[in-house]
């Protein structure tokens, strides 16, 4: 059998990876020790010329579907891993054939959960993770991508101004349907409650979960997957004359960082009631209008978080009158850059650069309450500098954490059954 | 039996004690169309599922599958028709208040918790107090073999071991009926066989009902006590194994069902019967009346035996697969779809069992002959099997 590569960047030395080797033994000198969830498969990290791969062995008509459907969700542009390609045709020589590998792009700064739980946490770091996998589910579920699996496992975090961003990680199970029934999104909800039960109580079982209720904590998915849910579908109803109210239910969509692309608004028979339902909304309200203002690509939380600091530039340096597009450049060079440049390049892979703001920017307020009156932003990034980032992780590709794997796949076992 | 696991992994409900309450399944004319589909994506499907029975519903991917099964959850909903468990209609139930489990198609072990936990944890969702969840994980274990590991960790297990835990997670929930969409999916082949088995002869001894989805046919095969064949969300047959192989209801069962499949070609009907490549096969006169012209007709490979006379269908031989005792022959015929003008139809492959301790040569032409009695007969237009 001959080895055969499908990928969207063609390069003869991806075959250079030792391919006629089960995943599990692979040389420690191509492997990139990082972190990952509870998985079925093998899962290893390869560092692969500027990139870190995540290659996983499975089977071949299964990778090849988990690969179409990343394509397919990065085309619908929901938060999730980039596929890189598929090999298959793997022969261990005598020992016979092996399985394919799905490859897909390390996802930078991102945090399995048991990475996020192994570090020193703030009490409400399980309450976060949910806000974020029930919005990243609810996407999902707007663009009609019914999960099969979802986990804590088969998402990864990445920090949001204080907050985190979910992404999917792990597609094996998925169906793309035009729109889900009520059916396929109450399913994809009891998975979700199984399975982050089970991980939160696994988490307890080791140690690292503390004052955290894992029964709670699951059950809390379901709750605010409904509000997000019904605030992005339902129909409103109101008296002609409460107009506003459409702008309002606009407004808040932005608020929880939507679009409204399309509004069907239409009147009973009398004329006298309006209604409203939000057709086709779109998330990343705010990272699309920072994107567009500044070239920044950050996340939804850490876009808002930018924008209402180049509103205050605005208002501060007084240029409300100004071309939009002219101050939020002047704020870029003057503001954003000087901060994110001054961290120096041996901290540079503990936080991305918006998060790097973000945080001086809450330095900032801290040391201004503390010190009563306003602390100038340059004392507050040197202080920043010499005090805080130092004392932080690496989050670039994170190490050192344990990392499990459960393989239920039969494979020559020493041990008796 | 005080509580009873309800719903997919929902709550405990109090149902009546005993164990006496009969789990058939009825699905009665039951209907799903997809809002903005233009057909229905599971149409009309009748079947009574026996109390104890293991049932699985096999067809290509999207024929409908796990639609049924999810109407059987309380998970999508039924347009028409009506779902029963038991004498209950539950077709506006919720799932919770079904008494269904649907098993994860997929699921973790968790590496710090303990063999017992990894079995139980998910009752605690559904608020089932410690004790009882001590106890059914114990029955769970033992029946299991798992009775000596509950208090170790999922690392100390084999990998046949863990897959026990995973069925033990299903058992301890204890519903009326299992429910599994394609459980074995994405396990290799090994391990698929042996799981299979395992299944099979645990459902057996719990006797719950239990339904059962795959695409694999040899899977549903091997496993179902009846099979039930689904093809663009109509219900195409529902047999024993048995019975679906030896008598296929229509053209399309005949083809999905058997590995390597059956050979099917368009032939003419002639006086005693059909014509294959000049040699007249019998069929019973009565049940050619409505045949008309041309049927199809289907031999399975193992049916088939070497004419030394040159009667019967020329195939060319282009693959010999020794098995030992047996080989398989893989070739191709030419069709003649019309005997009296040789119009030809073209080459359709062909394949056929032979004895495997003289196989014919690579590139040799043999003649092949049905065995007496073991050919089927479709009506060539509607597909639908003619006779018995
Ligand atoms: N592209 C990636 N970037 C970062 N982590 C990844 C990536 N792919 C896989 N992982 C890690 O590996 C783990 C297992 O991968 P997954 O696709 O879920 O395997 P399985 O199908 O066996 O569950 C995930 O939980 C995640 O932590
Ligand atoms: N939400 C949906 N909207 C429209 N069509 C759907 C939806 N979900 C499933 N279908 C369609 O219904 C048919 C049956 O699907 P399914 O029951 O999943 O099939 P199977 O399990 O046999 O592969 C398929 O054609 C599928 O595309
Ligand atoms: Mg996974
Ligand atoms: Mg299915």
């Amino acid at each position: 059998m001959t080895l055969e590569i499908t990928t969207a960047r063609p390069d003869p030395a991806l075959l250079d990876l030792p391919w006629s080797t089960p995943l599990e033994d692979w040389p420690e000198n191509v492997l990139a020790a990082l972190p990952r969830g509870i998985s079925r498969h093998v899962v290893r990290f390869v560092r692969w010329r500027s990139l870190v791969l995540a290659v996983k062995e499975i089977k071949a008509d299964i990778a090849d579907r988990e690969y179409e459907m990343l394509r397919s969700l990065r085309r619908l542009e929901v938060p999730s891993v980039e596929p890189f390609g598929v090999v298959r045709g793997r022969s261990a020589g005598e020992d016979g054939p092996l399985d394919a590998a799905l490859i897909t792009q390390h996802l930078q700064f991102s945090l399995p959960y048991r990475a996020l739980f192994s570090q020193a946490l703030r009490p409400d770091t399980a309450v976060r993770l949910m806000d974020a996998l029930a919005l990243l589910l609810v996407r999902l579920h707007i663009e009609g991508f019914w999960w099969g699996d979802v986990s804590l496992s088969n998402t990864l975090f990445r920090r949001d101004a204080g907050a985190f961003a979910a992404y999917l990680v792990d597609a094996e199970t998925g169906e793309l349907h035009e729109r889900l029934t009520d059916g396929q999104r109450a399913h994809d909800l009891d998975i979700a409650q199984v399975n982050i039960a089970g991980e939160l109580m696994d988490l307890q079982a080791g140690g690292h979960l503390e004052g955290v209720d894992p029964l709670e904590v699951a059950a809390s998915i379901i709750e605010r997957y409904h509000l997000l849910w019904d605030e992005l579908t339902a129909t409103e109803r109101f008296e002609a004359g409460d107009r506003w109210r459409v702008d309002e239910r606009i407004r808040r969509l932005n608020d929880l960082g939507f679009d409204v692309d399309e509004l069907s608004i239409s009147t009973d028979l009398g004329g006298t009631e309006l209604q409203i339902q939000p057709k086709v909304v779109d998330a990343g309200h705010h990272s699309r209008r920072l994107l567009q203002l500044t070239g920044l690509d950050v996340e939804e939380n850490q876009a808002r978080r930018l924008l209402n600091d180049l509103d205050s530039y605005v208002a501060t340096t007084d240029q409300q009158a100004a071309d939009e597009e002219i101050v939020a450049h002047e704020w870029l060079v003057k503001v954003y850059q000087p901060v994110t440049r001054a961290v120096p390049r041996g901290m540079a892979s503990r936080l991305e650069p918006a998060e790097v703001f973000h945080e001086v920017l809450e330095h900032r307020w801290y040391l201004s309450e503390r010190a009563g009156r306003d602390i100038p932003i340059e004392a507050a990034l040197s202080d920043y500098l010499r005090t805080v980032l130092p004392a932080k992780p690496e989050e670039q590709d994170v190490v050192g954490v344990d990392t499990i794997e459960m393989p239920v796949i039969a494979r020559p076992d020493s041990r008796a059954d | 039996m005080a509580a009873l696991y309800n719903g997919s992994s929902g709550t405990f409900l109090p149902v009546k004690e005993g164990d006496d309450a009969m789990a058939t399944v009825t699905f009665d004319n039951a209907t799903r169309v997809y809002p903005g589909a233009s057909k229905p994506s599971v149409d009309q499907l009748n079947i009574e599922i026996e109390d104890g029975e293991f049932l699985v519903l096999v067809g290509p991917s999207g024929c409908g599958k796990s639609t049924s099964l999810r109407m059987l959850a309380g998970l999508e909903e039924v347009n028409s028709g009506r779902i029963l468990i038991g004498d209950r209609d539950v077709t506006n139930l919720s799932p919770k208040d079904r008494d269904v489990a649907m098993v994860f198609q997929n699921y973790a072990l968790y590496p710090h918790m303990t063999v017992a936990d990894n079995m139980g944890f998910a009752l605690k969702i559904a608020g089932v107090d410690k004790p009882e969840i001590r106890k059914r994980v114990e029955e769970a274990a033992k029946i299991l073999d798992l009775s000596p590991f509950l208090d170790r960790k999922p690392k100390a297990l084999s990998g046949g071991q863990r897959q026990r835990v995973a069925m033990g997670r299903a058992i301890v929930r204890s519903p009326q009926v299992f429910l599994m969409d394609e459980p074995l999916s994405n396990l290799d082949a090994k391990l698929r066989v042996q799981t299979r088995t395992q299944i099979a002869s645990l459902q057996r001894r719990l006797g719950v009902t239990t339904v059962y989805v795959t695409h694999d046919q040899i899977e549903a095969m091997t496993m179902g006590d009846r099979v039930a064949v689904l093809k663009d969300g109509i219900l195409q047959q529902c047999d024993s194994p048995r019975r679906m192989y030896d008598h296929p209801a229509n053209v399309f069962v005949a083809g999905f069902i058997g590995s390597p499949a059956m050979n099917l070609m368009e032939a003419p009907v002639t006086d005693g019967g059909v014509n294959l490549g000049g040699h007249t096969v019998p069929v019973e006169r009565d049940a050619m009346k409505e045949a008309g012209k041309q049927v199809t007709l289907g031999v399975r490979p193992e049916d088939l035996e070497v004419a030394e006379d040159g009667q019967g269908l020329a195939v060319t031989v282009e693959v010999v697969e020794e098995l030992g005792a047996d080989a398989y022959i893989y070739g191709s015929t030419e069709q003649k779809l019309l005997a009296a003008t040789g119009e030809n139809a073209g080459e359709v492959p062909f394949i056929a069992r032979v004895d495997g301790r003289r196989p014919p040569k690579k590139g040799a032409l043999i003649h092949l002959t049905p065995k007496a009695g073991h050919v089927h007969v479709f009506n060539a237009e509607s597909g639908l099997r003619i006779g018995d």
